[in-house]
């Protein structure tokens, strides 16, 4: 067991601090190009991508210099590395794995450049935690797939301009993830059409996509007709450390002590309030928790062990934190914790009130936990499945 | 930068684990906290020759000389078999006689202590629940050649199997440990939940020690001492709360109702995950707390309050739930569960409880 940096190591974090330093102005003094800058800057470095395979236009980065550099992004709060973030997350890693040379050419070096931006098409309305079931339709005809149905809480699709989608080729397999189909499809493709829905926060992240007679040629298929379950699966499967939330969630912590310093509670100073002593406590106990098991499970990665399914443990802490810590803050505010961005009392112009308005981003986004229980039960404890 | 344990550490957790399978199997663990002092001196030498009683202390006092995150591998495998031997006793006391004793003392103490010839305890505070350095309220008067001590240390851990007891009092002001031998004082065993932690009361009356037996204890070693005791305690309950999940994670696989396993009915299932998720959570903070010590230890009163404040609740509610999953069976004296129940009871308040480690990690963090 230790804690240090290699000479290299601790080189790499110099580089990317001195980086930091000189290109990412405060917020006020950035002018309208600052991220195109910054994404053409971060690019040059080889960190967007940086652990793709070189061949790939990646940086081969070492796991722990992956981890540095989350790190030192999040304490510096710096904008994402790439444009497309399900591009560099999941799309990338999945073309990367069971894409042909030419869609490793035609798709990669954009998603590196910033180029394209993806979206993922994988809920219906009638399936969510069950993917499996989904039964949005592909039928081949020549060398096109007709794609008829509709994917729903589609993030980003209003502004994507690629959707990875899974549609079903075959409804009589035997088991209800055979006959699962993985396409590439451009979202100006005849015959999509895309209708944005609010959330309760006001937002239109996420929308409807329906699909009516869209024509996707065979060649922007990913992975064989029928393996578009393994696609999803190994492809979610890249979500790697989670050092990155823990420094932001760490400097969230920090922003509410300073917040819980000074405001008051009762007409006393809410430092002395008990409750709001242990909760806050309890935060940093959880968020620590969550550092030093990702240190572990990183360290297992290292060793070459194979990791399973430990990353639900985090993201359940995650989901519980990231309901309870805007919601403490709104609390304890009372009724000048529920003014929204512009509010004349407005704490933090309202950042607390908004966020806790939207929580299921990160609660419901990735699984739900009831979700990861039952796979921290199922897989981790050996227990029989549902 | 690697968060894992060494080949060596590695070894030397199958080595107590098969201990604990063979030797100390809980039907042993059960005869032993039957009987008069809850101790076995054969299982106590068998310790000494494998080296578990004198890890932490150096080679030079016949010791080995390693460091708190290997203890910590001794105490989670022991743990897990609740082992009953006094190991943290012992382990403490070594730790304050290297901090507060002088060589000579060391020289004198230590070496029978890693050969497993003396048991010792220690006993800081006087308080049932205040960690702090009003709580040590036994006194004691200086004299010519030393101190006389009068009065009764209530709740000192393995008091019937030591044969030494470190004990902190008040001289006129100042904090000191003293260095007392059983033949000295009154011992009274107390009845407590967990027999596997056997407690007693410690009387003194005029009992004299010489200069050479009283060791200088500044609030900052107290407060030392206290955080090393909550890394052995919380070391103890990772190895003792897994031991729970997986006995009650086996029994959810072979208990059958409603035509099925248990297990497969999410309100047991999902509670298991939930416990899944606790024990991992702090025993990371439990691994970085014990790294601390010797590697870091302006860090360690955050980390020690970090984990044992997330561990003292997550396993009291372990201990509940382990019952609970099981059923009546669960409420048995016979069945197993129950004395990890027990333990998770002691172990809540022993060295702070939450609500003290919480409010630290607040303070600490600022607030
Ligand atoms: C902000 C946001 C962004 C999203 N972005 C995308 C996206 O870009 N692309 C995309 O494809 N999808 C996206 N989703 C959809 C998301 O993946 C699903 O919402 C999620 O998988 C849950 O599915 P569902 O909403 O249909 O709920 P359901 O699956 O119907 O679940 C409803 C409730 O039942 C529980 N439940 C379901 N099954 C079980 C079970 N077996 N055991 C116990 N409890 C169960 C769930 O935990 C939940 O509490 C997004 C969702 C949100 C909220």
């Amino acid at each position: 067991m230790d804690f240090e940096y290699s000479d290299s190591e601790v080189a790499f974090r110099e580089e990317v601090r001195n980086f930091l330093r000189e290109n990412l102005p405060p917020k006020a003094e950035r002018d309208r190009n600052f991220l195109s800058t910054w994404l053409a800057e971060v690019r040059a470095r080889g960190w967007v991508g940086f652990s793709w395979p070189k061949q790939f236009g990646g940086s081969d980065g070492g796991l722990i210099e992956q981890t540095i550099l989350k790190e030192e992004m999040a304490l510096a709060k710096a904008p994402p590395l790439g444009s497309s973030f399900m591009g560099l997350a999941w799309v990338g890693p999945g073309i990367m794995q069971y894409g042909t040379q030419a869609q490793k050419e035609r798709f990669i070096p954009d998603i590196l450049d910033s180029k394209v931006t993806w979206c993922t098409g994988y809920s219906e309305p009638n399936h969510g935690s069950d993917l499996a079931s989904i039964q949005c339709k592909a039928v081949r005809d020549g060398d096109h797939y007709v794609v008829n149905g509709q994917k729903t809480w589609t993030s980003g699709a209003s502004w994507s301009d690629w959707i990875i989608l899974l549609t079903r080729t075959r409804f009589d397999a035997d088991a209800k993830h055979q006959g699962i189909t993985c396409l590439l499809v451009p979202m100006d493709a005849e015959g999509l059409e895309v209708r944005p829905i609010e959330n309760m926060a006001g937002d239109r992240h996420f929308a409807e996509v329906f699909f009516t007679d869209v024509k996707v040629p065979v060649d922007q298929r990913l992975g064989a007709e029928g393996e578009g379950w393994s696609v999803t699966v190994s492809a979610l499967a890249n979500e790697r450390s989670s050092i990155g939330e823990v420094t932001a969630m760490f400097g969230k912590l920090d922003t509410l002590k300073e917040l819980v310093r000074s405001t008051t509670k009762q007409g006393k100073p809410a430092t002395q309030d008990l409750k709001t002593r242990r909760t806050l406590a309890m935060f940093e106990a959880k968020i620590a928790a969550m550092k030093y098991n990702g240190l572990r499970y990183l360290t297992k990665q290292i060793n070459g062990e194979p990791l399973t399914s430990e990353t639900s443990v985090n993201k359940l802490h995650r989901a519980s934190l990231e309901i309870e810590m805007d919601d403490f803050a709104v609390e304890l505010c009372g009724q000048a914790g529920l003014q929204l961005p512009g509010g004349d009392n407005a704490i933090h112009n309202g950042r607390w009130a908004k966020a806790s308005l939207s929580w299921p981003n990160v609660v419901i986004g990735g699984g739900t936990p009831n979700i990861q229980r039952n796979i921290i039960a199922e897989r981790l404890l050996g227990l029989p499945k549902d | 930068m690697n968060f894992g344990f060494t080949e060596e550490q590695n070894l030397l957790r199958e080595q107590v684990a098969r201990f604990m399978q063979e030797v100390c199997p809980i039907s042993k663990v059960r005869e032993v906290a039957q009987s008069a002092n809850g101790f076995d001196a054969a299982l106590w030498q068998r310790a000494a020759e494998l080296g578990w009683l004198g890890l932490t202390i150096p080679e030079k006092h016949g010791g080995i000389g390693l460091k708190w995150i290997d203890l910590t591998v001794v105490l989670e495998e022991s743990a897990r078999g609740l082992s009953p031997l006094p190991i943290v006793s012992q382990a403490l006391a070594a730790a304050a006689i290297l901090r507060c004793g002088t060589a000579s003392q060391q020289a004198q103490w230590l070496p029978p202590m890693a050969r497993g010839e003396a048991v010792y305890t220690l006993a800081l505070y006087d308080d049932p629940n205040w960690i702090d350095p009003a709580a040590v309220t036994l006194t004691a008067k200086r004299t010519q050649d030393g101190i006389v001590v009068n009065g009764t240390k209530a709740f000192v851990c393995d008091a019937m199997a030591a044969n030494y007891y470190l004990i902190a009092v008040r001289v006129e002001e100042e904090l000191a440990l003293t260095a007392v031998p059983r033949d000295s004082v009154s011992v009274t065993a107390q009845p407590c939940m967990d027999t596997t932690k056997p407690m007693a009361s410690v009387q003194f009356d005029e009992v004299s020690l010489p200069a050479d037996a009283v060791l200088p204890l500044s609030t900052t070693d107290l407060s030392y001492l206290t955080d090393l005791g909550a890394v052995a305690i919380t070391a103890e309950m990772v190895g003792a709360a897994e031991a729970a999940l997986h006995m009650t994670t086996e029994y959810a696989k072979d208990r059958i109702q409603f035509g099925k396993p248990i297990g497969r009915y999410q309100g047991v299932k999902h509670r298991l995950a939930d416990i899944y998720v606790d024990v991992e959570s702090f025993k990371s903070l439990l691994y970085f707390a014990a790294w601390t010590v010797d590697d870091s230890p302006d860090e360690l009163p955050r980390a020690i309050s970090l984990a044992k404040g997330y561990a003292s609740d997550a396993f009291a509610e372990i201990g509940i739930d382990g019952i609970g999953l099981h059923g009546a069976i669960g409420f048995t004296a016979e069945y197993d569960i129950q004395l990890y129940l027990k333990r998770s009871k002691w172990a809540r308040p022993m060295y702070g409880d939450s609500d003290y480690h919480l409010d630290r990690v607040a303070a600490l963090g600022g607030l």
